[in-house]
Order: structure tokens, then C-alpha cells, then sequence
């Protein structure tokens, strides 16, 4: 008889970092042909027209970069709030607080044109940090879980939001519940030409480096890490918790809230209800395939925007529904969870010798 | 019963984890009237053989006999139907409910109804036949920890249990309190039951057991009859395979005052509160602050480690008085700390030993430099200690939490030692090392001690605070209640002190 065995292991090897969110991919994708089966299409050609879709031609590429980059940076930011075990799930409703102030900043007809997108951005950040760092202070001070209220903030932002597109902030033109276009000078620079590739993509892809960096070679990113694995014992050790959780809820949700910039100063122009279909909820499926690296967020935020980009084209192909995107990121979730106990145990085959 | 048929033998029992063979060839056996001391440091083996013996685990080769008849134990339920009965360290009692009703926890009943009346007979019987006595309808959170182990040990009795495993049961106890407990078990044994008895202090194994059995590496390396020719260096040197060398402890003059506590009091609610504690701590001794755990010795400690702020009284290191209290600080002025759970407030387990080990000192100039790390530097840092203290790790990116206790002890020491601290403070210092390690722990001590450094060593081992100690403090109810010269320190009046009564009677 052959018996499995979990066992522990001291180390895990570096090759685990790429190897384990590629398995977790693959046993979703062998997961969710199941559905592509039912829904009558043929799993190779559904897949592969899955993926082709979203790379096959520049303008596609693009998109799927473009897709990619808010997705860059909700991963980003849950990535390192979940290094400090700040459990931030409402990168949502950071990255809507960033897009309102972006979408504010960049109406303002009295600002000199040239600071304009800076100006936005910088306020998009500070939108963001600010509306993270309440669960903070009520998880420090008084010690209400964060999980909770990060979360449930989502859902008040949402609505307010919606609430004054509704009245004050009402395109006066469309009369659409949408807020009126930001000025021309506010839109963020195209880095090609004709298409949609905008200068808020080029920052995601610069904030990873940037924030692993922060992680990993700074003494403030030591205090996260150290916060996270064992506060009692970095208390003791001189670090101050109250402040590691508060900076890094402000650095979370300022990544959040670069989202909500991007999104209003590269795509729409403006803020409406639906900016965001659950960016900040993605940005918790993708910060975990990357197993909270955060150079790891750039290939999972991309694998993301692949499948929502290239559900489209398997659609129109195959018939089969774009829902099955949703369905392959909330399974990925499950499969990258199960992979990461072999960060910590290994499996060892065992003949089992008669007792 | 017939004595010459055992009431337990386990015959060749082998029981491996993947290639860590933890029982090879274990034989025991007991007879009904037995008290056999199961002695072994940390690894060598006695937790596996109990485990199996009550069915947590199943061997690998090798069987069981009970009052000679061959047994198969599944799992502890089973166990408890073939008579043995196990009281664990940490207890397993519902906190909010009666003594009477932690009897009751998991047993049938009668037609779905408590048997209480039943319950109430039983525990008059084990009171008349062990002097075991509890106050049926006592709250267990009313109990002392005494008492509560000695719940742990009627509800084995309580089930029929004629085999009694103990483990480690003196650890929370006063010297009186144990006295007690060993009444007890003399007289279990003297009505026919049988126990073995798991213990690290050697002294206490003397006392009360008949027979010795001694594990190293998963093999038994020898069975005694305990009788007053052996010597307890002779099981210490079975127990860890060499000779050894008891610590050498020279005279020493106590030089200026380090460390001055005077008058402090706490008032955090939610812990012990401090009262009225003074405490001198001269550079060049050592003082050991004994005391039955929860008493304020953490307290104390987390005072001088800066995490708990006094509410009143103050503190001088080396002449300054300290009026800022932050661990930074006290680093700052020169505390060590070693501190009593290494794992929670400690040590960073799930990181690699160089984060563990570079934690207090992150923000010196040796580690960092304007917030950047000087990761070549910290490393360097924890490869010479890994060297120069012998800890055995891979390296220093090996995950923290993977290393022994003996290993994170030595690591804990050596980052709180590379900064020479003025005043070393250690809480429970070689709980769970073994002798070795234990060994190492104090030559450090007595090191530092040598250097007219302070030292304050924190424990319920009292051997531990007898061998090392030139005062001993003992805490009750968050006082010191004396501070004893070693000289005028006896066994009997720690333990009256720790007790709460006044010494010298």
C-alpha cells in the first residue's frame, strides 16, 4: 500500500515562486474545462482562442495591458497590506476615492494646465491612503476587525459615490448619472499612438519594482514584514505597530487609489457608477497568485486581464459564456490557496510496511 | 493481582517518521504497584512512546500487553477502556463549569440524563481511597493550578484508569504543592495502580519513583531500579550520552548597582499589578526570582523590557532614570532580554533567521542606513553567531521556526549578547532545552556574571535558580515578599515564600 505523507519543510525553494501560481493556473484551467464541456465548445479551441484573443494582434496587446494596470495596482496594494496582516479587502473603494479626487482635480478649469496630471495623481493617492487608513486606526486603536470594516467601507463609498453622480455631480450635459468629462489638459499623456496605452499603465509597471524594493531592502519594509509574522514579538523588539499598520494602510491604499487615477485620467474622462467591475476584489485573487511578491503581481494582474480581455473573443468563437472568466479568477483564488501549503510541507510517497 | 504478570509491556516497539526513527526496540514494562520514571531530553522519544501507548499514534512494529493479554489501541477513547489514563501538561478542563461537571464531560449518562448522584458516589470513593479531595461544585477557574491538576487526575481515576501517565506534572507547582501530589500517587500505587512519570527534574524523579528508564534517540539506554547508589550524574550522563561537567560558579564580588527598581507599582488592568516592587540589580551577580507562575514575574519583566509602563516608582539604568518606557529605549540603555515564550515574543518564526535575529537592532547603523537595509551586513552578522555559537542552521535564510528550542535559544541569546547589554534579562530561560543546552544557557550567565555584568534569571526551575543565583527574589501576588542571600536561601523557605506564607516559621 502506498500512503501520502505531509511533511514539513525548512525552506522553500525559489523555483516555487514561478512554479506554484503556473500549477495553480493549469489545475484551474483542467477545473473549468468541465463548464466549457457543458457548454458545448471544445476545451482546446475555447482556450486557445481564450488566450489568442487577448495577445494575437498589437492592439490587442495593448488592451490587455491597459486591462492589466489597475488590476497592477490593487494587487500591489493588497499585496502589501497583507504583508503587515493588515487584512485590506477594500482596495474598491480606495481606488473609487482615488478616481473621485482624480475626476475632481481634473474638472478644475483654475489650475495651471502642466499640473494637472501630476495634481491628480498625487490627490489620487491621498484620496486612497486616507480612506484605508480608517479600518486602520479602528484596528489599532480600537481594535475592530479589519476585515470588516475595510470591506463594508467599500459599500459606503460606492454609494456615496453613486449618490452624488446622482445629484451635484450629474454631467449637466448627458444628464447620465455620470460626472461631467475632466478638462483635455487632465488626460494622461498616450505613450502610443492610437491606442489606449496611457501613462497610468507605465506607473503600475514602475510602482512594482518600486514597492518590492520598499519591502524587502528597507528597514520600513522589514517592519511590515516583521509586524505580519509576529507583532507581539516586533513590539518587543522596538517597532512601533500602531505606526508600521497606519503607514502601510496610507501606502496600500494610495496604490489603490493610482488605480481610480488611471482609470479617469487614461480611459473614461470621467467617474460613473460602473469605473470599477471589482478591480480592488481581483486585486486580492492576484496579490495571493503572487504570493504577496510584489514583481509577482505584474505576471498575475496580466494573466487576469488575459482571461477578462480574451473571454470576449472565446465568446463570440465558441459560444461559450464570458462568465467563465469570473469563474476561472474565483477558482484560482482556490487552487493558489491549496498550492501555498507547499511553501511550508512537502508530500513524500511512502510504502507502507505491514504494523 | 498476580505481580508477576506486568500490568503493562510494550515489546519492541518501533515507530519511525519519514527518516527520523523515534522509537527503535522500546521495551517497558510495569507492574501494578509501579512508579517508573520516564526520563529522556527533548526528542529521545518519551512523547512518541506515550502517544502510542494511548493510542494518538500507531507503531510501526511491536506490540502491547495489558495484565498479559495483547492489546490493540486505536485511540484515546480505546485506551481509556483498556484502564490507561493520561494527564497531560496543559490541562484540558472546560473553564466556567463546576468539577462535578467536568466529570460529566463525555460520558453517557443515564437515558440521556447526567448521572450525578452516581458521579457525586464516585468521587467520594477516589477522595477515600487517594485523599484526593475537590469541592464538587468548585468553578475550575476558582481552582488553584494545583487543584486543577488534581482535577485532571481524578477524572483519569474517575474513568477506571489503573495506568496513569503523567507528564511533566510538577511544572506549575510549589515544592508543597508537588509534595502533595506525590501523597497521592504513593497512594495509588500502594492500592495497585501503576505510573509512569515524565519528568525533566531529576530530583523530583529520585523522590518518588521505584524504577528509572532512560531514553536517548528513540532507544532505551537504560532501565534502574532507583536505589540511593545511583547518582543523579549518572542518569543526567545516560540521559544525554556524555559526561558533564557541573557548571563552576566562583566567588564573585557584586560590584555597583546597574539595574535600581524602587517602589513600583502597575495598574493595568487585565494583568497582574505590581506592588510596591524594589529591586537592586549589581553588576556581577545574579539574581533569581523564583515564584509560582502568574505571581507578576512577567509583569516585572515586561517593566524592565520598556513594554509595560509602571504607574508609579521608577527605574534607573546605570544611574539614568528612565522616563520614557519603550523596549528602543531600554535596548538604549543596555537591557538584554531573553524572554519566556520564544516563539510569540521572541522570535519572527515564519521569516529566516537573519529577519529573527537582526529585530531589535533593525535600525541601528550597523544594519541600516537612512531606512535602507544593509542586507551583506546582517548577513555576516548571523553567520558569525551561527559559528560562534553553534547553532544548527542550514544558513541564515533557513526559516526561523524550523530549528529546535535549544537552537532558538542560542540564537536569542547571541543577538541580545552581540550588544553587550549591561543587564541580561532572561525569563524561564532553559524551559523545554535540554541538559546540554541548558548547560550552555547558564555558562553564559555565569559568564556575563564574570564580566560584572547584572543578570536576572526568571524561573520555576528552582535547582535551576539554586545553582545559578547569588539572591534569590521570590514573587506572590505582584510583591517581592523577600530577597534571600543564597547563603540563607533553602528549598523549604522559596517555598513557603512562593506559597504566600511567611518564611521561618
Amino acid at each position: 500500500m502506498i500512503r501520502l505523507r505531509l511533511e514539513r519543510r525548512e525552506s522553500t525553494p525559489t523555483w516555487f515562486s514561478f512554479a506554484l501560481p503556473l500549477a495553480a493556473i493549469i489545475t484551474t484551467l483542467v477545473l473549468c474545462s468541465g463548464l466549457v464541456v457543458m457548454a458545448g465548445a471544445n476545451v482546446w479551441e475555447a482556450y486557445t482562442t481564450l488566450f489568442m484573443s487577448a495577445l494575437s494582434s498589437r492592439f490587442n496587446l495593448v488592451e490587455t495591458m491597459v486591462k492589466a494596470s489597475p488590476l497592477i495596482f490593487t494587487g500591489l496594494a493588497v499585496a502589501v497590506a497583507f504583508r503587515a496582516k493588515f487584512w485590506n479587502i477594500g482596495a474598491e473603494g480606495q481606488l473609487l476615492a482615488g478616481a473621485m479626487a482624480a475626476a475632481f482635480i481634473g474638472g478644475l478649469s483654475i489650475l495651471p494646465s502642466w499640473s494637472m496630471v501630476p495634481l491628480m495623481i498625487i490627490s489620487a493617492a491621498i484620496a486612497g491612503g486616507l480612506w484605508a487608513i480608517v479600518p486602520a486606526i479602528l484596528k489599532t486603536r480600537y481594535k475592530v476587525d479589519d476585515v470588516v470594516t475595510s470591506l463594508l467601507l467599500n459599500f459606503i463609498i460606492y454609494y456615496a459615490m453613486t449618490a452624488i453622480l446622482d445629484g451635484p455631480w450629474r454631467d449637466p450635459i448627458s444628464g447620465y448619472p455620470d460626472s461631467p468629462d475632466i478638462l483635455m489638459d487632465a488626460e494622461f499623456p498616450v505613450l502610443l499612438r492610437a491606442t489606449r496605452l496611457h501613462l497610468g499603465v507605465l506607473l503600475s509597471v514602475m510602482a512594482a519594482p518600486i514597492v518590492w524594493w520598499v519591502i524587502r531592502q528597507t528597514t520600513l519594509g522589514f517592519a511590515i514584514r516583521a509586524v505580519g509574522e509576529n507583532p507581539k514579538a516586533s513590539a518587543y523588539g522596538g517597532i512601533n505597530i500602531t505606526k508600521v499598520i497606519i503607514i502601510t494602510a496610507l501606502i496600500s491604499g494610495a496604490l489603490a487609489g493610482l488605480a481610480g487615477a488611471g482609470e479617469v485620467g487614461g480611459i473614461h474622462f470621467q467617474i460613473m457608477a460602473g469605473i470599477s467591475p471589482g478591480y480592488g476584489y481581483s486585486g486580492i485573487v492576484i496579490a495571493m497568485l503572487a504570493r504577496l511578491n510584489p514583481l509577482g503581481v505584474i505576471p498575475a494582474a496580466i494573466f487576469f486581464a488575459i482571461i477578462v480581455t480574451g473571454a470576449e473573443g472565446m465568446s463570440r468563437a465558441t459560444g461559450v459564456p464570458v462568465f467563465l472568466a469570473d469563474v476561472i479568477q474565483g477558482t484560482s483564488l482556490l487552487t493558489m490557496l491549496a498550492a501555498l501549503l507547499f511553501t511550508t510541507h512537502r508530500i513524500r510517497i511512502k510504502q507502507a510496511h505491514h504494523g | 493481582m498476580n505481580s508477576s504478570v506486568p500490568s503493562l509491556s510494550m515489546r519492541n516497539i518501533c515507530k519511525s517518521f519519514g527518516v527520523v526513527q523515534a522509537n527503535s526496540n522500546v521495551d517497558l514494562t510495569l507492574y501494578s504497584g509501579d512508579i517508573l520514571g520516564l526520563l529522556g531530553e527533548n526528542g529521545a522519544g518519551k512523547t512518541t512512546l506515550m502517544n502510542i501507548l494511548f493510542g494518538a499514534y500507531s507503531a510501526d512494529d511491536g506490540h502491547i500487553e495489558i495484565n498479559g493479554k495483547p492489546v490493540t489501541i486505536h485511540n484515546s477513547a480505546n485506551a481509556i477502556v483498556h484502564g490507561i489514563g493520561m494527564v497531560h501538561q496543559h490541562f484540558h478542563l472546560v473553564h466556567r463549569h463546576s468539577v462535578l461537571e467536568n466529570l460529566l464531560v463525555g460520558l453517557p449518562g443515564i437515558n440521556g440524563m447526567l448521572d450525578k448522584q452516581g458521579a457525586l458516589k464516585r468521587l467520594d470513593e477516589i477522595n477515600n481511597n487517594f485523599h484526593l479531595y475537590l469541592d464538587p461544585h468548585a468553578i475550575v477557574d476558582d481552582l488553584t493550578i494545583g487543584e486543577q491538576q488534581r482535577l485532571e487526575i481524578i477524572k483519569v481515576l474517575f474513568r477506571g484508569a489503573r495506568i496513569l501517565i503523567l507528564d511533566e506534572p510538577t511544572a506549575a507547582l510549589t515544592p508543597q504543592e508537588a509534595e502533595g501530589l506525590f501523597d497521592a500517587l504513593r497512594a495509588m500505587v500502594a492500592k495497585g495502580l501503576s505510573i509512569i512519570f515524565i519528568s525533566h527534574k531529576l530530583y523530583e524523579v529520585r523522590s518518588i519513583t521505584n524504577k528509572i528508564m532512560v531514553m536517548r534517540h528513540g532507544k532505551v539506554t537504560a532501565t534502574l531500579d532507583n536505589t540511593p547508589d545511583v547518582s543523579e550524574r549518572k542518569i543526567a550522563e545516560l540521559m544525554c550520552g556524555h559526561e558533564l561537567t557541573p557548571p563552576e560558579k566562583p566567588a564573585h564580588l557584586a560590584k555597583q548597582s546597574l539595574l535600581n527598581i524602587s517602589n513600583v507599582f502597575t495598574n493595568e488592568t487585565g494583568r497582574v499589578c505590581l506592588d510596591n516592587i524594589s529591586l537592586n540589580v549589581r553588576g556581577g551577580e545574579i539574581i533569581g526570582i523564583a515564584g509560582v507562575s502568574g505571581n507578576g514575574q512577567r509583569e516585572l519583566a515586561d517593566v524592565i523590557a520598556g513594554v509595560l509602563t509602571p504607574s508609579s516608582g521608577t527605574l534607573e539604568i546605570d544611574g539614568h532614570e528612565i522616563l520614557e518606557f519603550s523596549p528602543k529605549q531600554m535596548q538604549a540603555y543596555g537591557i538584554g532580554r531573553v524572554p519566556e515564550d520564544r516563539m510569540t515574543t521572541g522570535l519572527l518564526t515564519t521569516l529566516p533567521l537573519s529577519d529573527s535575529m537582526a529585530l531589535p537592532r533593525i535600525s541601528d547603523k550597523a544594519f541600516s542606513r537612512f531606512g535602507v537595509l544593509n542586507r551583506k551586513a546582517i548577513r555576516k552578522f548571523v553567520e558569525e553567531q551561527i559559528e560562534k555559537f553553534k547553532i544548527k542552521a542550514h544558513d541564515a535564510d533557513v526559516r526561523t521556526g524550523t530549528l529546535s528550542g535549544g537552537n532558538l535559544q542560542k540564537a536569542l541569546l547571541a543577538r541580545e549578547l552581540a550588544w553587550d547589554p549591561l543587564v541580561m534579562l532572561a525569563a524561564q530561560p532553559t524551559r523545554g532545552l535540554d541538559i546540554g543546552a541548558a548547560q550552555f544557557v547558564h555558562n553564559i550567565f555565569l559568564e556575563l556574571r564574570s564580566r560584572d555584568r547584572g543578570v536576572i534569571v526568571i524561573s520555576e526551575d528552582l535547582e535551576e535558580l539554586f545553582n545559578l543565583s547569588d539572591r534569590i527574589a521570590v514573587m506572590y501576588e505582584g510583591k517581592i515578599t523577600a530577597i534571600l542571600p543564597i547563603a540563607e536561601a533553602t528549598v523549604q523557605k522559596v517555598g513557603m515564600l512562593m506559597a504566600g506564607q511567611e518564611a521561618g516559621q
